[in-house]
This record gives structure tokens, C-alpha cells and sequence, in this order.
């Protein structure tokens, strides 16, 4: 069995007057998956994320990472653990040139200058971000202030990415450049996981779910039949992507009903039609 | 009759962001129409100039920003140039994605009534207004509430709420559901549709979500690099999924099926909603079976 990279036991918090955002959850995320973590505004996502890197500390219950438990760990040292990319850019944005805003997470960790200049070039590279070294992070659009703070997570190379919506404010080329390189991060042995309202991402990404609903993990398993069910989908108020629908409707003719994604439907489609013709001849 | 937007051969350079830098230019002859009581959808990748353009729209480009304009804008017949952007407000009406930054009073109903009290109106008119608007939104239950304890579905109802005071003809919605979940998007969406059909209000409508579109729009245009690249009725733009990944976009989930299934299969299919893509898959799987 893999080796949990985050594991909360029975975790609850509570902000100061109000309804607990977390109520006693208990989850495994598995070192080197590529987990969704889904739900409605509000239904604790963010909240769980964020108990992750230290930012929020349980009033009940324990949080491990990389099989340690968090104790009084500071979010400083936990960040070379768990990098976390917040759902609004303009969050986690302070220094005054890109330049800068990349190099902060790294001369903090005590990279050497040659290394540093090293990083920074690929992630400027890498999220075509060259002609803005200088600007400030300020002055950019939505769509490059959100690549100046993928580019500073990903200077840093954390075991754990936790990406909080990043693909908001993306386009799909841009979206998909994203996702690619987590794949081949998630190759290479980091552990991603992605919050995020788009089914259809998950579906095609993710190879394990975890829906929270007002505060409590309601249910948990493979995007397919996560997705496929209109049981967990109605409870956590949330919509599976229109194959989805699709494939149930076509259930009747022989076709699985739990697709999700175009991918499965062609293949399932593709079978069946070679069945047909075996039948015949 | 006259198209209530019409843009004609629109360029515009945004003032150097860096001193004694160059004008940025970000649109490039951007020509479109919108009828009354209609729907576009405008799509883009980032950076292509498509929240430049909502500006442009609403005066707010040339009138508070500066830079270099030429080309036209006209709203119900009236040069953007020609008029004040205050006098513009009660004409077009402008909903952004973060409900949050739009949002700053005590109540709903204070939000809702702000943009009026601005117009100098009797506080009759004022009440009526403000109690009409939360109910054409479906809000009126929280009309006492803070704005910033809503959800985000509910926050940017109350922002559509604030626009729709105004009696604006043509509703400017620059990616109003990015930020939210599900749930709230269905709501906005809804109240949006609502909106079009009842009210006869123009919807300029800038989205990401790919998906939604083809429910709602009547007419969609992509833009490009500064310029018009694709635009017509849903069915001739979206379903051109090359095309669109050319230009960093996706196609609708339905329209990537059929695509992949005329590779697959050679077929010359094309589907736009589930129920479309039921109905011919379900032909021919029977087909097969002879």
C-alpha cells in the first residue's frame, strides 16, 4: 500500500462564530495521487487545505504529513513539505518585481544564488512569464497573476501540491499546460491535490475524490463512480459533467452508465459495436 | 431595426504601464453587433482583450482611463464618447467575477439602492426600485442581510440585483460564475436567462465556461489577439473544436464527443446538447444491430 502524504484524524475547526467549517474528518491522501477534493462553497475545502500547510491548526484531532505529525511545525518549515497555491492570486502576491515574488519562497528555503537563478529562469520559462520578470505583479491581468503564483509553487518543487482553483481565470490552453505539468509532476513521484468546482477536470485528472459536504467527508472513491452517482452528487450539491447524463441515458443499449468522461464513452461504445459484429458473423 | 451595441472597427492602447514605456494595444479592430433582448456570448483566450473590450462598453474606455481610442462604440444609438460615463451607468449595467469586490454596504437593500441614490431619485422611486429588483432576482428574503455573509451565488444575484436598478438596457456580465460553485452558478445563470426573456434586457456575456453556452447564448463571438476571430450562431462557432483549441479555448463537452466519434468512426456528426447526442447515438447502436 502506498504511503499516506496527508492524513487527517478526526479533524475539526470552527471559525470564531460560526458553524464548524470542519467537522471530525477523517481522510488519506496517498503519496504520489492525484486527488479532488470537492464540495460547495463553504463545505470546507479550503478549510482542510489550509490545516495541511499549517496556516490553520486543529481544535480536535491530528494532522500527519509525509507520515509525521504536524505538532507545532511552522507554515515556514512546512512549506518545503506542502506548497499551497491560493484560490486568489492577489492572497499570496507582495513583492514588488515577478522577479522577486519568485525568488522569496526560495531564498527562504536557503537556495543557493546559482540555484536560485537556475529556478527562476524555468519558471519564468515555463509559464511565459520572461517579458514580466521586472513588471509588478500588481499592474498583470488576473489570467498572469495567477501564472506568477504557479510559477513561484513550482519553483520550489514541494512534495505536496495543493492547487486551490488554480485553473480559474485560465483558459483551456493555459489550464491544460497547468494540468500537463502536474501530470508529469505526479510522475515523478509529488502528490497534487486539486480543489476545484470543475467536474469535468476531475473526471479526466483525478484518480481519487473526496467530497466534503457542510463541513464532514460524505463520500470518497475513484472520479468514476464518485461521479456517476446521483446520490453523491445530489448530497453534496454538486453537477457531473454532461457525459455523465449521457451515459446513463444510454445505459439501456448495453452501455455502462457510469462514464465520465469522452474517453470512456467512445471506448464503451467502441466495444460495443465490436460485440455486435461478433454476434453477427 | 438598429442593433442596440454596435462596435465598428474598435482599437484601443491602454496608456504605457511602466513610465516611458510603450501604449499597450489590446484591441485590434474589433467589429460586432448585439440585437435587442439577445445574448452574446464572448469568448477568448486570456489576455485577448475581452474584459478591455466590457469597458469599452460602458465608457469607462476612454472616459476614466485614458489611452488611445478610435473606432466606434454605440449603445441604443449613442457614441460612448458622447455621453458621460455616469449618464452610460443607466444604460449598461456592469457585473464582474469577484462578487466580493463590488460589494461594500451594510444591507442588500443599501447595495441594491446605492447606484440610485447616486441618480438623485425621490426615495419612493428608490424603495420601488429596490424591492422589484430583489424580487425579479429572487432575493428578497435577504434584503436585510450583510452582503458579505452570502454565498457567492447569492452575492452576485445581489450584484445583478444592484445593475438591474438602474433599468439598464444592456447587462455586461464579465465571467459572472467563475468563482462560483454549482449550486450558485445554476442560480446566476438562471436569473440571467431570466432576465433576457422577461425583461428583454441585452446580455454581453464573457465566460470560460464552455459548457453553459450553449444553453443560454442566441449569438457567440471569439476574440482573438485584439480582434473578431469566429462569430455567429452557437452551433457554427462552438462547433468548431479545432479551431477553438487553436485559440486556447475547449469545446463544449458534447462537441468533443461528436468530434472524436467522426475521427473515430467517419461521420460527420455534430451534437450540442445531451439530448442531441442520446438521439443519434441511440440510432446508431441500433443501426448496428440491424
Amino acid at each position: 500500500m502506498a504511503e499516506a502524504a496527508l492524513e487527517l484524524l478526526r479533524c475539526s475547526y470552527r471559525y470564531e462564530g460560526g458553524l464548524p467549517a470542519l467537522d471530525s474528518v477523517t481522510c488519506t491522501v496517498e503519496e504520489g495521487s492525484w486527488t479532488a477534493l470537492v464540495g460547495q462553497n463553504g463545505s470546507g475545502k479550503t478549510t482542510l487545505a489550509k490545516l495541511c500547510n499549517g496556516l490553520l491548526r486543529p481544535q480536535e484531532g491530528d494532522v500527519h504529513v509525509m507520515g509525521e505529525p504536524v505538532g507545532d511545525r511552522t507554515v515556514g518549515d512546512l512549506a518545503q513539505d506542502v506548497g499551497y497555491l491560493f484560490q486568489n492570486p492577489d492572497h499570496q502576491l507582495f513583492a514588488s518585481t515577478v522577479r522577486d515574488e519568485i525568488e522569496f519562497g526560495l531564498r527562504n528555503l536557503g537556495y543557493p544564488a546559482y540555484e536560485r537563478d537556475r529556478r527562476l529562469r524555468q519558471a519564468l520559462a515555463a509559464f511565459g512569464l520572461e517579458r514580466y520578470a521586472e513588471h509588478p505583479p500588481a499592474v498583470l491581468g488576473f489570467g498572469l497573476r495567477r501564472q506568477v503564483t504557479l510559477a513561484s509553487l513550482f519553483a520550489l518543487r514541494p512534495p505536496i501540491l495543493i492547487l486551490d482553483e488554480p485553473t480559474t481565470g485560465l483558459d483551456w490552453g493555459r489550464a491544460l499546460a497547468l494540468l500537463q505539468r502536474l501530470r508529469k509532476l505526479q510522475e515523478s513521484g509529488h502528490t497534487v491535490v486539486l480543489i476545484t468546482h470543475q467536474m469535468r477536470l476531475v473526471a479526466e485528472w483525478a484518480d481519487h475524490v473526496l467530497v466534503l459536504h457542510r463541513g464532514r467527508l460524505v463520500a470518497e472513491g475513484p472520479p468514476r463512480s464518485i461521479l456517476s452517482s446521483p446520490g453523491v452528487m445530489r448530497r453534496a450539491s454538486l453537477s457531473p459533467p454532461p457525459i455523465t447524463e449521457l451515459s446513463r441515458r444510454l445505459s439501456h443499449l448495453g452501455l455502462p452508465d457510469d462514464c465520465t468522461t469522452v474517453d470512456a464513452l467512445l471506448e464503451s461504445i467502441a466495444r460495443q459495436r465490436a460485440r455486435v459484429r461478433e454476434e453477427e458473423s | 431595426m438598429a442593433p442596440i451595441v454596435t462596435v465598428n472597427d474598435l482599437h484601443y492602447a491602454y496608456p504605457p504601464v511602466l513610465p516611458g514605456g510603450a501604449p499597450v494595444s489590446v484591441l485590434r479592430g474589433v467589429s460586432l453587433t448585439l440585437e435587442k433582448g439577445t445574448c452574446l456570448a464572448l469568448l477568448g483566450p486570456t489576455g485577448a482583450g475581452k474584459s478591455t473590450l466590457c469597458l469599452c462598453l460602458n465608457g469607462t474606455i476612454p472616459h476614466l482611463v485614458g489611452g488611445t481610442f478610435s473606432g466606434q462604440v454605440s449603445i441604443a444609438g449613442v457614441d460612448t464618447r458622447d455621453v458621460k460615463t455616469g449618464e452610460l451607468s443607466q444604460t449598461v449595467g456592469l457585473v464582474f467575477q469577484d462578487p466580493e469586490s463590488q460589494l461594500f454596504t451594510m444591507s442588500v437593500a443599501d447595495e441594491v439602492a446605492f447606484g440610485l441614490e447616486g441618480l438623485a431619485l425621490p426615495p419612493r422611486e428608490i424603495e420601488k426600485r429596490v424591492s422589484e429588483s430583489l424580487a425579479v432576482l429572487g432575493i428578497t428574503h435577504l434584503s436585510a442581510r450583510s452582503p458579505l455573509e452570502l454565498s457567492g451565488g447569492e452575492q452576485q444575484r445581489v450584484a445583478l440585483a444592484a445593475a438591474l436598478a438602474l433599468r439598464p438596457q444592456v447587462l455586461v456580465l464579465d465571467e459572472p460564475t467563475a468563482s462560483l460553485d454549482p449550486v450558485g452558478k445554476a442560480s446566476v445563470l438562471e436569473a440571467v436567462k431570466q432576465l433576457r426573456d422577461e425583461r428583454g434586457i441585452t446580455i454581453f456575456w464573457i465566460t470560460q465556461d464552455i459548457d453553459a453556452v450553449p444553453g443560454i447564448a442566441d449569438h457567440v463571438a471569439v476574440l482573438v489577439d485584439g480582434r473578431i476571430a469566429l462569430q455567429g450562431p452557437p452551433r457554427h462557432v462552438l462547433g468548431r473544436r479545432h479551431d477553438l483549441e487553436s485559440w486556447g479555448l475547449r469545446a463544449p463537452q458534447m462537441v468533443e464527443l461528436a468530434s472524436r466519434f467522426n475521427e473515430r468512426w467517419d461521420n460527420d456528426a455534430l451534437w450540442m446538447t445531451v439530448d442531441e447526442a442520446e438521439e443519434a447515438l441511440e440510432r446508431r447502436l441500433r443501426e448496428d444491430r440491424g
